[in-house]
C-alpha cells in the first residue's frame, strides 16, 4: 500500500494515517513532504516495533508485533456469557481485553447464578424513579397526633433504619464479588444499595423529626439481620433477603402507609415500598431463571429457611416493643377502640405478610403446602 | 533457595523501574530452567569493571560501557562479544535543534555558538552529535546538563534540560535522540514549528548484551531464552514494554563507528582505561 502524508509531519498527527495504512496492510510505502519526516518516520517505526526501510525518497515499513494479536473479546456486548473469565476483569462487556490483564478476585461469574433478563428493565426503572428526599417528602407536614403515638412512630423508624441497614449492606457485599461482566445486574445491585440509603436517611429524618433521641435496638433483631449479613451464597441471600425479608417489608411499608399518624410518614413508607417492590421483583426473576436451570436449588434454599429458623430459635423473635408501636401507630390514640382496631390492624399484616411470603415461594415452584411451612418459619422479625 | 549457580547479569540502575524489569526477567528465566540473578550498578564504569573481574556473567551495557568493554576486553587479551540488543538499539539517530525564531539559519552558524548537550557521558545527547558537528566542521561552546553522570544518558533528564534551555534562550543549539522530538513534542514542552533540525547524524546502534571470552556454558541458555521471548505472550510483554522493546535480536557490533569516532576524538574513556590496565 502506497501512503502520501503530503506537507503533514509525525509530529503534526500524521502517525494516524500510517497506524490506519498499516491496519489495513502489512506493508506501507509511506511518502510526505514534511522536512521531518525523515527523523520521524524511522524513530515512530521502531518505537511501535515496525521496521523501516529508505527506499526511493519513501520509507517502507512492515507491520512489527502487535498487542492486540491474541487479544480476547469480552462476550458480546448485547448479552452476558454463560461464564466470565476472571481475566477479563472489569472490562466494559463486548471489549477487546489484551491478555494480560490481572485476573480479579469475582466469584460470582456465571450468568445461572445471577442473572434476570428483567435486570435492565428494572434497572431503567429504577434509574427514573429516583426520588430526592428533600423535595419528595412533606417534611413540614402539619400532625397532631398524641406524643406517644409519635414515640411509636420512631421506634418503628429505628427499626426500619436498622433492617434498610442490612438491605444495603447485603448486596453491597455481594456487589464487590459480582463479575462487571453482568453489568446490569451490578448496576441493579448498585441502584439498591442506593436506594437503601436513601430509606436509611429518610427514616432516620423522620425519627429524629421530633425527637432527639431514637428507639430501641434488640439483640435477637440483630441476630435475625446477621444471619442475612453473614449468608455467603448469593442466591440464598437473595431468596431471604430480596424475596422473603423484603417481600415482608412491602407489607409492612404499605401498612405504614395506610395507618402513618401523619403526612410525612406515610409518605416516607409510600415511597420506600416503591423502591422495595423493584428488589422484591429481581430476586424473584433471578431465583425464577436460577431455578428453572437448576432445579435442585429449590431444595437448598428450602434447607436455608429451616437453618436460619434452628439459628434463630433461641431468640425472642421480634422486638416486643416493635410489635406494641406498630400497634399504637395503627391504633393513633389509647382509646380501647382504636387499640382494638390497631391489634386487628398488626395482625392483618402479619398474616397479609405470610400470604405474600407464600405467593412469592410458589413463582419458586414450591407446593402450596411446602409454601405455607417455609413462610411460617421465616423469621419473626419481618426481614 | 537457589542450589544451583545462577548465571548473574549487570545492569544499571538509571531508574527505580530497573528492579521490576530484572526481577520479572528473573522469574522468566528462573522459570525456563535457566537459574538467574542479577545485581544493580550505580555506574556503567563499575559495571565494567565487575565483569573483567568475573563478579558477573553478562552485563547489560550502554553503547559508552560496549567499548569500554572492548577496549579492556582487549588491552587485557581478552574478547567481548555482543550476543543480543533489542530491536530498539538498532539504527538510532541523533539530531541538533535550533530556534525557528532564532539567528541560526543553517548548520554553519552554529561554530563558536553554545551547544546544549545531555550528560557528559551520554552517546546520544553529547558524544555523538558532538562528533558529528566536529566532522561537519562545527565546534563550540559545549553547554553540558549533567543528570545522573555514570548512567551514559540512560535518563532522559539530560536532554530534556537541553531542550528547555534552547527555549529559554542559554544556549543556542540542543542535541537530542531522534524519538525524544516526538516524545517532547507530546508531552508539550515545544510545538513542533518553535524549533528546527539542523543536523541529522548517521544511524548508529545503542544498548546490548555483553559477554566476555564467549562467557559461561549457561550464556548460549540465556540467548536463545532471550531471543524466544515473544510479545505475544502475556506475561513476557509487560517487561519487554518497560524495557521498550519489541523483540530480541542478535547482538552487532557494527553500529558503533560513529561512538568510537566520538571517544577517540575526546579522548572519553582515556583515562578510566588507563585505570583498569
Amino acid at each position: 500500500m502506497n501512503l502520501d502524508l503530503g506537507d503533514l509531519g509525525l509530529d503534526e498527527g500524521a502517525h494516524l494515517l500510517v497506524k490506519r495504512a498499516l491496519a489495513e496492510a502489512p506493508e506501507v510505502v509511506v511518502r510526505g513532504t514534511a522536512s521531518t519526516l525523515v527523523i520521524d518516520v524511522p524513530a515512530w517505526a521502531r518505537a511501535q516495533g515496525h521496521t523501516c526501510t529508505a527506499r526511493d525518497g519513501g520509507f517502507v515499513l512492515v507491520r512489527g508485533p502487535d498487542r492486540w494479536r491474541t487479544a480476547e473479546r469480552a462476550g458480546r456486548a448485547a448479552a452476558p456469557e454463560a461464564v466470565a473469565p476472571a481475566h477479563w476483569g472489569l472490562a466494559a462487556r463486548g471489549a477487546l481485553v489484551e491478555r494480560g490483564a490481572p485476573a480479579l478476585d469475582l466469584p460470582l461469574a456465571t450468568r445461572a447464578e445471577v442473572w434476570a433478563d428483567e435486570a435492565a428493565r428494572l434497572y431503567a426503572q429504577a434509574s427514573a424513579a429516583q426520588w430526592d428526599p428533600a423535595t419528595a417528602i412533606p417534611w413540614d407536614a402539619p400532625a397532631d397526633h398524641p406524643a406517644e403515638v409519635e414515640d411509636a412512630v420512631v421506634q418503628v423508624m429505628t427499626y426500619l433504619i436498622e433492617n434498610e441497614t442490612a438491605a444495603l449492606l447485603v448486596p453491597a457485599r455481594f456487589l464487590g464479588r459480582l463479575h462487571p461482566h453482568f453489568r446490569e445486574i451490578m448496576q441493579l445491585l448498585a441502584i439498591q444499595t442506593a436506594d437503601e440509603a436513601r430509606h436509611v436517611e429518610v427514616f432516620t429524618r423522620r425519627a429524629r423529626l421530633r425527637r432527639d433521641v431514637l428507639g430501641l435496638s434488640s439483640a435477637g433483631g440483630q441476630a435475625s439481620l446477621a444471619t442475612l449479613f453473614d449468608e455467603p451464597d448469593f442466591a440464598i441471600a437473595s431468596f431471604l433477603l430480596s424475596v422473603l425479608g423484603e417481600g415482608s417489608f412491602l407489607s409492612l411499608l404499605w401498612f405504614l402507609h395506610r395507618h402513618g399518624p401523619d403526612l410525612c410518614t406515610r409518605e416516607v413508607a409510600r415511597l420506600a415500598a416503591q423502591d422495595e417492590a423493584r428488589h422484591v421483583a429481581f430476586g424473584l426473576a433471578h431465583l425464577q431463571r436460577h431455578v428453572a436451570e437448576d432445579p435442585a436449588l429449590r431444595e437448598r434454599l428450602a434447607a436455608a429457611i429451616e437453618r436460619r429458623h434452628t439459628a434463630l430459635a433461641h431468640t425472642a423473635g421480634l422486638n416486643a416493643e416493635v410489635f406494641d408501636a406498630l400497634l399504637l401507630l395503627a391504633a393513633g390514640g389509647w382509646e380501647p377502640a382504636r387499640l382494638r382496631a390497631g391489634h386487628t390492624a398488626v395482625v392483618e399484616l402479619q398474616r397479609d405478610m405470610d400470604d405474600g411470603r407464600r405467593q412469592r415461594l410458589v413463582r419458586l415452584g414450591f407446593a402450596p403446602d411446602q409454601a405455607a411451612a417455609l413462610s411460617a418459619l421465616h423469621t419473626r422479625n419481618f426481614m | 533457595m537457589t542450589t544451583s549457580k545462577p548465571f548473574v547479569l549487570g545492569a544499571v540502575a538509571y531508574d527505580a523501574k530497573v528492579v521490576p524489569i530484572w526481577e520479572g526477567f528473573k522469574t522468566y528465566f528462573d522459570s525456563h530452567g535457566l537459574p538467574f540473578d542479577f545485581v544493580l550498578y550505580s555506574n556503567y564504569e563499575k559495571q565494567v569493571e565487575a565483569h573483567l573481574r568475573g563478579d558477573i556473567d553478562c552485563a547489560w551495557n550502554s553503547p559508552l560501557a560496549w567499548l569500554e568493554a572492548e577496549r579492556a576486553a582487549k588491552q587485557a587479551g581478552r574478547t567481548a562479544t555482543a550476543i543480543a540488543m533489542r530491536d530498539t538499539d538498532c539504527d538510532l539517530t541523533s539530531v541538533v535543534l535550533v530556534r525557528s525564531d532564532g539567528p541560526i539559519r543553517e548548520l554553519a552558524d552554529l561554530r563558536g555558538k553554545r551547544i546544549g548537550v545531555g550528560a557528559s557521558d551520554s552517546p546520544q545527547a553529547t558524544l555523538i552529535p558532538l562528533v558529528a558537528l566536529a566532522e561537519a566542521g562545527v565546534e563550540g561552546h559545549v553547554v553540558r546538563h549533567e543528570v545522573m553522570v555514570g548512567k551514559h544518558g540512560d535518563h532522559v533528564g539530560g536532554e530534556r534540560d537541553a531542550v528547555k534551555a534552547l527555549l529559554a534562550g542559554t544556549v543556542d543549539a540542543a542535541c537530542i535522540i531522534d524519538g525524544n522530538r516526538l516524545a517532547f513534542i507530546r508531552e508539550a514542552l515545544f510545538v513542533p514549528p518553535a524549533v528546527r533540525v539542523v543536523l541529522q547524524t548517521a544511524p548508529y546502534d545503542h544498548c546490548n548484551f555483553t559477554v566476555l571470552d564467549g562467557g559461561p556454558p549457561a550464556t548460549a541458555k540465556f540467548r536463545e531464552l532471550l531471543l524466544g521471548m515473544s510479545y505475544d505472550d502475556e506475561r513476557v510483554r509487560p517487561l519487554l514494554d518497560m524495557e521498550g522493546l519489541k523483540v530480541w535480536k542478535p547482538g552487532r557490533t557494527s553500529g558503533y563507528a560513529l561512538l568510537e569516532r566520538a571517544i577517540d576524538r575526546f579522548g572519553t574513556i582515556e583515562p578510566w582505561l588507563k585505570s583498569v590496565a
